[in-house]
């Protein structure tokens, strides 16, 4: 992982990373949000982002996946380069996942169609084998039971993880996470988390943004901590939280966050 | 002064065909151009949006009463004589469309911003993220004030009578000349655009519960 704090780098960028994000600024109008953003991810890993409220992370993260637009710089996921609203997104939207924290599954439809729907509409699947694969996912994140029900008629963590389930079904190359725990209750975040937990032993490439900070010192083997739009501070987890660099960081884990 | 009777009840009643043919007429030629006016409104094109917006904006601004002379009178200046009915239908079409246009358009923008980016991300297009996720939830939200606005309209095709239509108002006010039974006369009118519209706001709550329960 290359990391970059206030210009210092302090790691060599991975040649087989399959996220590279290089020196991305980003504005919304006045305010500069990420202010030279780079950062390299390997397949397997599992990098969590983190870092006080405003600090970018959210951004960075849907710059990744061209829901918004950057100024500068360069971001290349599994050889796509990410453009905002370009016309060549299929092939990025192929590979890379994504995970809100407010679950948006699709109201009007059931779960099972809110699995298959892009299975055959995008991928062009059977309507047989998108059912199979429905079936097949749900079912790793323990919800086979509930094919038929509609979002409304689940809880918070269960919504969440058909919201996973989804994204599964299309077998990205890299999963995002934009603090998908947040808005749930403690008892409902844990079984959140157990599927992720599942998903990164299974060797999928993933990247959370979360103030889950036990689970990231558990689970990511890479975190990387945003400040004022920067990457503070940023590497294997454990040196990271055992030798904190900068006072930014140490005070965001001193105060147990 | 003639006595009011059966063959004037039948004579209004008969009346009720044309209020209905040309509410529907203005429904679904109105619905057309409203569903397009609405696309264009929240389209990406900024000429498209600027079309329609400034469409909405004057035919909002004019009174239908004045769209119809239009359509009528001011057609056959040009040279283009139009029946009644076609004329009537025409101007109510392009004052319908710009109605439902503008409220469709609310109801497209009621659709959270993050089912556009959640049905983005899982690869759809602009044409499926309209067909699958987008429309069937404006639709749902629609449903309420495009009712209450459909009877407006039905209630509006009396304005047709001006130019000569003869639907229910017009048949009420023909039989009025000549019974002198302003009471009988526009109490069964009412009566009979009630009983137009009233079934219109029964199927609307039929509905209502139909979508809320389906999801
Ligand atoms: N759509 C937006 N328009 C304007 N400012 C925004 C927008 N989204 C985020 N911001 C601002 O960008 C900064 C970073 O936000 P965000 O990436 O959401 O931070 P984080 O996820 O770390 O809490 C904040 O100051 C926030 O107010
Ligand atoms: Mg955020």
């Amino acid at each position: 992982m290359a990391f970059d704090a206030n210009g210092a780098v302090l790691a060599e960028p991975q040649g087989d990373a399959v996220v590279k994000v290089r020196d991305v600024v980003k504005f919304f109008g006045q305010l500069k949000v990420l202010d030279g953003v780079s950062l390299d991810v390997k397949a397997g890993d599992m990098v969590a982002i983190i870092g006080r409220s405003g600090s970018g992370k959210s951004t960075l993260l849907r710059c990744m996946n061209g829901l918004e637009d950057i100024q500068e710089g360069k971001i290349v996921i599994c050889g796509h380069e990410v453009g905002y609203g370009q016309s060549n997104r299929a092939d990025l939207r192929r590979d890379v996942g994504m995970v809100f924290q407010s679950y948006n599954l699709f109201p009007h439809l059931t779960v099972q169609r809110n699995i298959t729907l892009a299975l055959t509409l995008v991928k062009k699947k059977s309507k047989a084998e998108a059912q199979r694969l429905a079936e097949q996912v749900l079912d790793q994140v323990g919800l086979a039971d509930k094919m038929l029900s509609y979002p409304e008629q689940l809880s918070g963590g269960q919504q969440q993880r058909v919201a996973i389930a989804r994204s599964l079904a299309l077998s990205p190359q890299v999963m995002l996470f934009d603090e998908v725990t947040s808005a749930l209750d403690p008892e409902l975040t844990v079984e959140v988390l157990r599927v992720m937990e599942d998903l990164a032993k299974g060797g999928m490439t993933m990247i959370l943004v979360t103030h889950e900070m036990a689970f990231a010192q558990r689970v990511a083997n890479q975190v990387v901590f945003m400040h004022k739009g920067k990457v503070w501070e940023a590497g294997p987890t454990r040196e990271l939280f055992s030798s904190p660099k900068t006072s930014e960081f140490a005070q965001f884990i001193g105060t147990g966050l | 002064m003639i006595q009011f009777g059966p063959a004037h009840v039948i004579y209004i009643l008969e009346a009720v065909r044309w209020t209905v043919v040309l509410s529907l007429v203005a429904f679904a030629g109105g619905a057309v151009l409203g569903l397009l006016l609405a696309l264009a409104r929240v389209s990406r094109s900024i000429l498209l949006r600027a079309f329609s917006a400034a469409y909405i904006q004057t035919v909002q601004g004019t009174p239908l009463l004045i769209l119809l002379f239009l359509a009528y009178f001011g057609l056959s200046l040009l040279g283009y004589r139009l029946a009644p009915l076609v004329a009537a239908g025409l101007a109510l079409t392009l004052y319908v469309g710009a109605f439902l246009g503008e409220i469709w358009r609310g109801c497209i923008q009621a659709v959270p911003r993050t089912q556009w980016e959640a049905s983005d991300c899982l690869g759809l297009n602009r044409f499926q993220q309209y067909a699958y996720i987008i429309l069937p939830q404006a639709i749902r939200i629609a449903t309420p004030p495009t009712v209450g606005f459909m009877v407006q309209v039905v209630k509006n095709t009396s304005l047709a009578s001006v130019i000569g239509f003869v639907e229910l108002t017009r048949a009420g006010q023909i039989v009025n000349n000549s019974t002198f039974q302003p009471l009988m006369v526009f109490i069964l009118v009412a009566a009979l655009y009630f009983a137009i519209c009233y079934p219109l706001s029964v199927a609307s709550r039929a509905l209502e519960r139909k979508l809320n329960v389906a999801r």
